[in-house]
């Protein structure tokens, strides 16, 4: 039977990880594809890499750290981070992404989505959906996308807009609770079922996550099929293995055997 | 031995190439790995994989826009007996049709139609996209040491459609995923893996080896 995933997301930014990753053994901490082959080797399902170069210089750094992971990694590797146009996900599926995510760039022009999945196929476009909940309590839920990492909004409800960027072709979601990331208070559950309930494509859980019983939730209560989580694992608080067992041992499908 | 990856404009060829080439280290072969769009290097290949992601029809146009491709190909395999390996939409073309979004002719190497996964349940997501067991259903040298099975290990999936196979024989593993569905297909010199063996760690390595250590 398919198996939930759990994915390390690395923040990079001019070809080095930010924050650096606290892991024992490696050479250099701060070279993704070290932080990569490392999260290989503990069994991670995916890895995702989020290019926050700012410069436009910088930006031809993601190509080379993609090819230097796709040479050691044999596992599937997604990208995003400043994906504007189709010959941006072309770089970067020659370099060895499998999959690219797309932000900013979709909410923009959401036909973006579409010329990008008929010209690479659904499987490999990922539409990254950045969303607060923004009813009072008491009211009906309702979830708003925000951009520009959180700060901008759209008055976009973030519910619609998924369920038309995969009837553009989208062949995933990436859903990052805004209001939750960074406070390791777990994924916005609601947010993340709303989404996952609406469309037929697999949906990762992402921001909030601090415990292990909050990977747990994002599947079972979320609905999701994957949960992508960053500090957790980059400082070390758990390792990919722990997670995965403590997924399976509260019920879910896991691959453990790698 | 010369391994030539067809490179027909189909999606991130890198994996591949390095999947092979390590696989084709580690069992003291001397990796000749090319990624190629000329049909002459197909058709002096020892190995021949041909690889493809998206959709069955702009695969199909894509490897018929390479001038004398799909020739070198079907000579190769059919008449030399080369060893081939298709990969996702690439084992997917070795069917007779395919039928995402029109019907578009395969190589009808393996008899059947390329068609849509319909789980009963709902709560299953379409793609058909993570890590998954396979069951193995027929027996075939590129199986041979595999640890498959329900507890065995697991193999990356990214699909949407199967290769509904006429004629179980050319089915030698399978996947469940709310339906039975194919996850390789072989027959004479040819095999073909819906999975990405690329993407899938172990399972995929190894696989790859037996592909290369294998002289039908």
């Amino acid at each position: 039977m398919l198996k939930a995933r759990v994915i390390p997301c690395l923040d990079v930014k001019d070809g080095r990880v930010v924050k650096g990753v606290n892991f024992v053994n490696l050479v250099d901490a701060g070279d993704p594809v070290e932080a990569a082959k490392a999260y290989d080797a503990a069994g991670a399902d995916e890895l995702c890499f989020l290019d926050i170069t700012a410069s436009h210089e910088g930006r031809d750094t993601i190509y080379d750290v993609v090819r230097r992971t796709a040479e050691a990694c044999f596992m599937p590797l997604t990208v995003g981070g400043g994906v504007r146009t189709v010959d941006d996900i072309r770089k970067l599926l020659i370099a060895g992404a499998d999959k690219v995510s797309i932000n900013t760039a979709a909410v923009k022009n959401p036909d973006f989505i579409r010329q990008a999945a008929e010209k690479f196929g659904a499987q490999c476009i990922v539409v990254s959906i950045d969303a607060k909940q923004v009813n009072a309590p008491g009211e009906p839920e309702r979830f708003e996308i925000f951009t520009h990492g959180g700060r901008t909004e759209t008055g976009i409800d973030a519910v619609d807009f998924a369920r038309t960027a995969v009837e553009l072709g989208a062949g995933e979601l990436l859903v990052t609770s805004m209001d939750r990331d960074g406070t390791r208070l777990g994924f916005n559950i609601a947010l993340t079922r709303a989404i996952a309930d609406a469309v037929p494509v697999p949906v990762i859980a992402s921001g909030g996550v601090g415990t292990l019983d909050h990977m747990v939730e994002g599947v079972r209560d979320g609905h999701a099929t994957a949960v992508l989580a960053a500090s957790i694992f980059h400082f070390g608080t758990h390792t990919i293995r722990e997670t995965k067992t403590h997924m399976a041992a509260n019920g879910i499908a896991m691959r453990l055997d790698a | 031995m010369l391994i030539a990856i067809i490179d027909y404009g189909s999606g991130n060829l890198r994996s591949a190439e390095k999947a092979f080439e390590h696989a084709a280290r580690a069992h003291a072969h001397t990796p000749q790995v090319r990624v190629t769009a000329d049909p002459d290097v197909v058709a002096r290949a020892d190995r021949i994989v041909l690889p493809g992601v998206g959709a069955f029809a702009d695969c199909s146009r894509g490897l018929k826009a390479v001038d004398g491709m799909a020739e070198a190909l079907i000579e190769a395999v059919e008449i030399k007996g080369r060893p081939f390996f298709g990969i996702c939409v690439g084992m997917q073309l070795m069917a007779s049709r395919g039928l995402e979004f029109e019907t578009t002719e395969g190589f009808g190497w393996i008899p059947g139609d390329v068609t849509a996964i319909t789980p009963d349940n709902p709560a299953l997501k379409i793609p058909h996209m993570g890590w998954n067991t396979i069951s193995v259903t027929g027996s075939h040298p590129v199986l041979d040491g595999l640890d498959t099975g329900p507890d065995g290990l697991h193999a990356y999936f990214v699909h949407s459609y199967h290769l509904a196979a006429q004629d179980p024989a050319h089915v030698l593993a399978t996947t469940d995923y709310g339906d039975t569905i194919t996850a390789i297909v072989g027959r004479d010199t040819m095999i073909g893996t819906q999975f990405h063996p690329e993407k899938s760690q172990r399972l995929g390595l190894e696989l790859i080896a037996n592909f290369l250590d294998w002289a039908p």
